[in-house]
């Protein structure tokens, strides 16, 4: 609602996105990551600003605003438990990214080729499991071998993860939540 | 055995049994592989497990289903099979318990995100409660537990399922919640308060928590249940959140430390101890004459 007013009104889209959308859900991920907020406001507003986007989409196409960097991102083989993984999407959306969702249960092969094919700035991977988690592995040793390890950055999260088991795969980075991935990603996006 | 919401009220604590999940992994089930499944494909391993739980004293013990509606288990192509699977778990723990324990059928969170946060409908979560509770009950499931539930009217669904099958059979319900600075709350938001309503609303009659940081967290959310309400509680800690250490994973809280916490929640009292994930038949054993001298 919001959204088409302001592109009624005229608002540059550049300005609908960057002061509205992605300022409100900076406030929503904020909040939640102050336990102020829970689960089902973030996704009732996850909802708001994708429909949101959905109206803005066509006019930064037409305007040519490119997204801050692109994002792949998926729960590791095996592993079903795919709510953090979500908030993450939300929350990279939110900023500005333009996510490649690949889902549950998403092999090595899935990850890289997606990677490849999007011409991805970073891989994003989540596990709930411990014993999922070493599958991340895996998915680095692939990127190795296909020779786009260190092009592309690899950043890993969820409940068992944590920066040493990062360090210890070689990923380049953890993100404690979802707030967090946003933060290293920007920075990683602006150097580039 | 005489009945179980009889000996409830009349104050007696009753020890409930530790992890089956994480057992089972331990015992070699592989990742990506439907833990249900065990009852069909492996019934003499969840039998095994549920022996060493009677051995250490345990006088309920929970059928290997948590995961078992047909939402659950569809990512695995088994959505069609949680009546045989349910049913074939009660007959495990009934092989393994005869008459010596209470036999719990576990119902767990179906993994959907009801409307309007997410995109299933309540009807369609309280079917697939209602089919898997029916083949528990069917099989002789003497009490039904709904557990490590964050959202409430989820949690609200599968008791009103229970209820409507059986209006007699003892439902037994517990949430999972996170330590916040501003107390106590589930990630969909619901304080120890709204449980103890809600869950009592809905038709439950011992209501409380499970799984979660560990059992110094156990006690304090189990006071506040007993601030909230007078209700028969139930608390089932995790041993500790889990560590990787070396590669795999560990579970730091001692039988020991979890059995000194029990007199913490004894006092309050809660009435029916167990363990969640990480626990072993030791901490159950250590659980269990904890109970005993305290009883004495």
């Amino acid at each position: 609602m919001l959204t088409s007013q302001a592109i009624e009104e005229k608002i540059p889209v550049k300005k609908i996105l960057d002061e509205g959308l992605i300022a409100g859900m900076n406030v929503v991920g904020e909040e939640f990551k102050h336990h102020r907020i829970f689960l089902p406001s973030v996704l009732l507003a996850a909802r708001a600003m994708y429909a949101g986007m959905d109206l803005i989409k066509p006019l930064m196409i037409r305007d040519n605003i490119p997204t801050i960097g692109k994002v792949v991102i998926g729960t590791i083989k095996g592993d079903l438990h795919d709510i953090g993984k979500n908030l993450v999407g939300i929350m990279l959306k939110g900023a500005g990214f333009e996510v490649i969702d690949l889902g549950n249960d998403v092999t090595p092969d899935r990850f890289v080729q997606a990677a490849k094919d999007e011409k991805a700035d970073a891989v994003g991977m989540s596990a709930l499991l411990t014993t999922t988690m070493t599958g991340m592995k895996d998915v680095i040793e692939l990127m190795k071998s296909e020779g786009i390890y260190g092009k592309i950055k690899v950043i890993i999260g969820g409940a068992p993860v944590n920066r040493e088991f990062a360090e210890q795969i070689g990923a380049d980075s953890y993100a404690y939540d979802g707030m967090k991935a946003v933060e290293i990603l920007k920075e990683y996006v602006k150097d580039k | 055995m005489r009945d179980f919401l009889y000996r409830i009220r009349a104050g007696e604590i009753i020890v409930a049994d530790g992890a089956m999940g994480t057992m089972c992994f331990e015992a070699g089930l592989r990742v990506g592989d439907c833990p249900e499944l065990l009852n069909i494909e492996n019934p003499q391993l969840i039998e095994d497990i549920t022996r060493s739980y009677l051995e250490a004293g345990s006088q309920i013990v929970q059928t290997n289903t948590f995961g078992g509606t047909a939402l659950k288990l569809a990512p695995y192509g088994l959505q069609k099979r949680s009546a045989e699977i349910n049913e074939a778990a009660v007959k495990i723990a009934r092989r393994a318990a005869g008459d010596r324990a209470y036999i719990s059928g576990s119902c767990g969170p179906s993994g959907k995100i009801l409307q309007p946060y997410g995109d299933t409908e309540p009807e369609i979560i309280y079917a697939s409660f209602r089919e898997q509770i029916n083949a528990l009950i069917e099989a002789g499931a003497d009490i039904i537990t709904v557990e490590t539930m964050v959202d409430l009217e989820e949690a609200k669904l599968a008791i009103k399922a229970a209820r409507q099958i059986s209006s007699t059979i003892p439902v037994m319900a517990a949430m999972t919640f996170d330590s916040t600075p501003n107390g106590f709350f589930t990630i969909m938001g619901i304080s120890i308060e709204d449980a103890a309503v809600g869950l009592k609303e809905a038709g439950a009659d011992i209501i409380g928590s499970n799984c979660g940081n560990g059992i110094r967290d156990m006690v304090m959310i189990a006071s506040g249940f007993r601030q909230a309400t007078d209700m028969p509680l139930i608390i089932q800690s995790n041993a500790g959140l889990p560590k990787v250490e070396n590669g795999k994973t560990v579970y730091t809280e001692t039988p020991e430390m979890m059995a000194e916490h029990a007199k913490d929640l004894m006092v309050l009292p809660v009435s029916v101890i167990g363990g969640c994930c990480g626990t072993t038949p030791e901490h159950i054993r250590a659980l269990r004459k904890m109970v005993d001298s305290w009883a004495a």
